[in-house]
């Protein structure tokens, strides 16, 4: 499977990255080479093959329904571009 | 580099008991040994020399009381990818401007808490997405190996460059570093220092930033086998904020160093073999058999055959988890933020700015692969094709073979800026042939210095273990480590 300039433009958007159509172009070229390497896993047979979700035998880990961490929105917006009264300020989403 | 910067870590701690030194020399050693190489090397990109000071001071104290750590008084560096508080934590990547977390990762405060002094933040691939060093957002990190006869800059080897020539060039006594497809072990090798990725599992994941989550672990980047053992033992620990931190205690690794490897069977797999492999990966590969033949291992020739498929399912597996895990930069928590016409295009121009060329087209091969329609073609087939390179190592293993034998990696140091790696990403990608079957495997493995080539670089040799059994990578690689030798750079800057 191959990709087209519509394509990269398009899975650009879905990961939220603006590109150009120059960007676009050298992007098609070289997420064809990816794709083209990695097409030679259609050569294994995995009829079958069970798919891995852990890659080692482990038991999703359990803990009691309590609240362990908090009261301190001071910390969680410190880094942040832009706050107002500790919320996270971004540009009006809702018209 | 100085007498006291020369030391390992194991001979460092020595003359700190004896109270022949004290960590406050030390440090300013290698607060020297930093100042004096880092423009030519670039391996730090923060230094946080005042901590350090204030760390060995206490450490001094505790020295003297006879209340050290298991590190205490040691002056390390740490891999910008670690979160540490208050300090400069960016994944040397331009979207994590301004970055300092309120919060220490589990690794870090493991090594705090056994007396480990911070010297500073080590350079890396932007989000450890690279096998070069060349993708850091604050420029590549010079190898302080050159060719003979050469000025020419070489590469330290991805995503752990910083790591691996800050400890070559002894800017610290040991660094931690992280492994996804080979970037603890391959700048190792290409460094001629030692580098163990362990289990997965082993390390906490907690506090590291993520690339790839099913993939990622933390080890050490030592210039010594025993040093290697004594900061792994430090790192490792059974962690309740990491869902994959395995419950099982940690072993006395040091315990391993010096234990016969007589009667053990090294594994030999056929399929270690790379297109245009130099004579001299080969040639090393033989001296490597021939020294644990020598130590009383048995050489057994093994099959694994799905190692061809480990590195292309890795680059479906490893970007899909990064598109995902990197989903959370958007310049709203923290960071850069671009301004937009309305949020979509602030996510957009944020991203766009933030994130290198590398990232970028990860990002998208794995937006793609997970994108409707695409998921069975290629995500789920990877994970299955995961499942038989897994098996393959089971099935060796439980015909009674208890390491394998491999090159680290399937070439010497090439140089900053190489045109024809530019050119095509897979040809880099190529650099992770031999260490990324692990990664995909969950088990451990250690790459140790074994010779030097015609030009005068580093080669290296990667012993892959039993899930847990990192005990017997360290006994092989000190056997290995007593018949090659260890080898330093000549300094040049």
């Amino acid at each position: 499977m191959s990709v087209d300039t519509d394509t990269v433009k398009r899975v650009a958007g879905l990961a939220r990255i603006a590109v150009s159509e120059e960007q676009a172009e050298t992007m098609t070229g070289e997420l064809n080479t990816i794709l083209g390497f990695v097409e030679q896993l259609n050569e294994v047979d995995i009829d079958g093959v069970e798919t891995m979700t852990s890659v080692l035998p482990m038991a999703a880990k359990q803990r009691k329904d309590v609240i362990n961490d908090g009261g301190k929105p001071e910390d969680i917006v410190a880094n942040s571009p832009l706050t107002e009264d500790h919320f996270f300020a971004v540009p009006k989403v809702v018209e | 580099m100085t007498e006291l910067t020369k030391l390992t870590i194991s001979d460092a701690r020595e003359k700190l008991a004896q109270k022949e030194i004290s960590s406050a020399e030390l440090t300013e050693s290698y607060i020297g040994a930093i100042e004096a190489a880092n423009d030519s090397l670039n391996a730090y990109v923060a230094l946080t020399f005042d901590q350090a000071r204030s760390m060995a001071k206490a450490s001094d104290e505790r020295l003297s009381s006879g209340s050290g750590g298991a590190l205490e008084g040691i002056p390390l560096g740490i891999k910008d990818l670690f979160c540490t508080q208050g300090v400069h934590s960016q994944a040397c990547s331009h979207i994590l401007d301004g970055f300092k977390p309120r919060y220490e990762s589990t690794v870090t405060a493991n090594l705090w808490a056994d007396g480990a002094v911070m010297l500073g933040k080590l350079n890396m691939d932007e989000f450890a997405m690279g096998s070069s060093n060349e993708t850091s957002y604050y420029g590549p990190v010079t190898n302080p190996w050159r060719a003979n006869g050469s000025d020419q800059a070489l590469v330290p080897g991805g995503s752990s460059g910083g790591s691996a020539s800050a400890v070559a060039a002894q800017m610290c006594a040991g660094a931690t570093a992280t492994d996804t497809g080979g970037s603890i072990r391959q700048p190792a090798a290409f460094t001629g220092t030692v580098g163990i990725k362990p289990t997965y599992g082993r390390c906490s994941r907690w506090g590291v930033v993520a690339f790839a989550s099913s993939l990622d672990q933390a080890g050490p980047i030592t210039r010594s086998v025993r040093d290697s053992a004594i900061m792994l033992k430090s790192m490792a620990s059974v962690d309740e904020k990491d869902t994959t931190s395995a419950n099982i205690p940690v072993p006395d690794y040091e315990a391993a160093i010096g234990k016969s490897v007589k009667g053990m069977r090294i594994g030999i797999p056929a399929e270690y073999v790379a297109d245009d492999m130099p004579e001299e990966i080969t040639a090393l590969w033989e001296q490597g058999k021939a020294w644990l033949k020598e130590a009383g291992a048995e050489i057994v020739p093994i099959s694994l055959p799905h190692t061809k498929y480990a590195l292309p399912a890795y680059y479906i597996v490893a970007p899909a988890e990064a598109s995902s895990n990197l989903a959370r930069y958007d310049g709203v928590r923290y960071g850069l933020r671009v301004e937009g016409e309305d949020i979509v295009d602030m996510y957009e121009k944020t991203r766009a700015a933030g994130f290198g060329d590398e990232v970028k087209r990860r990002v998208l091969i794995g937006t793609y692969v997970l994108s409707a329609g695409y998921y069975d073609a290629y995500y789920l087939r990877a994970q299955k094709v995961r499942t038989l390179i897994k098996r393959d190592f089971e099935t060796v293993f439980a015909d009674g073979v208890d390491a394998i034998l491999t090159p680290a990696t399937p070439s010497a140091a090439f140089a900053i800026g190489d045109e024809s790696m530019k050119a095509d990403p897979v040809k880099m990608y190529l650099n992770d042939i031999f260490t990324v079957t692990v990664n995909m495997a969950g088990l451990p493995g250690i790459s140790v210095p074994a010779g030097i080539n015609k030009d005068g670089l580093p080669l290296g040799l990667q012993v892959i273990g039993k899930a847990f059994d990192e005990e017997t990578l360290f006994s092989v690689g000190e056997v290995l480590e007593q018949a090659a030798g260890r080898f330093s750079p000549k300094q040049w800057w």
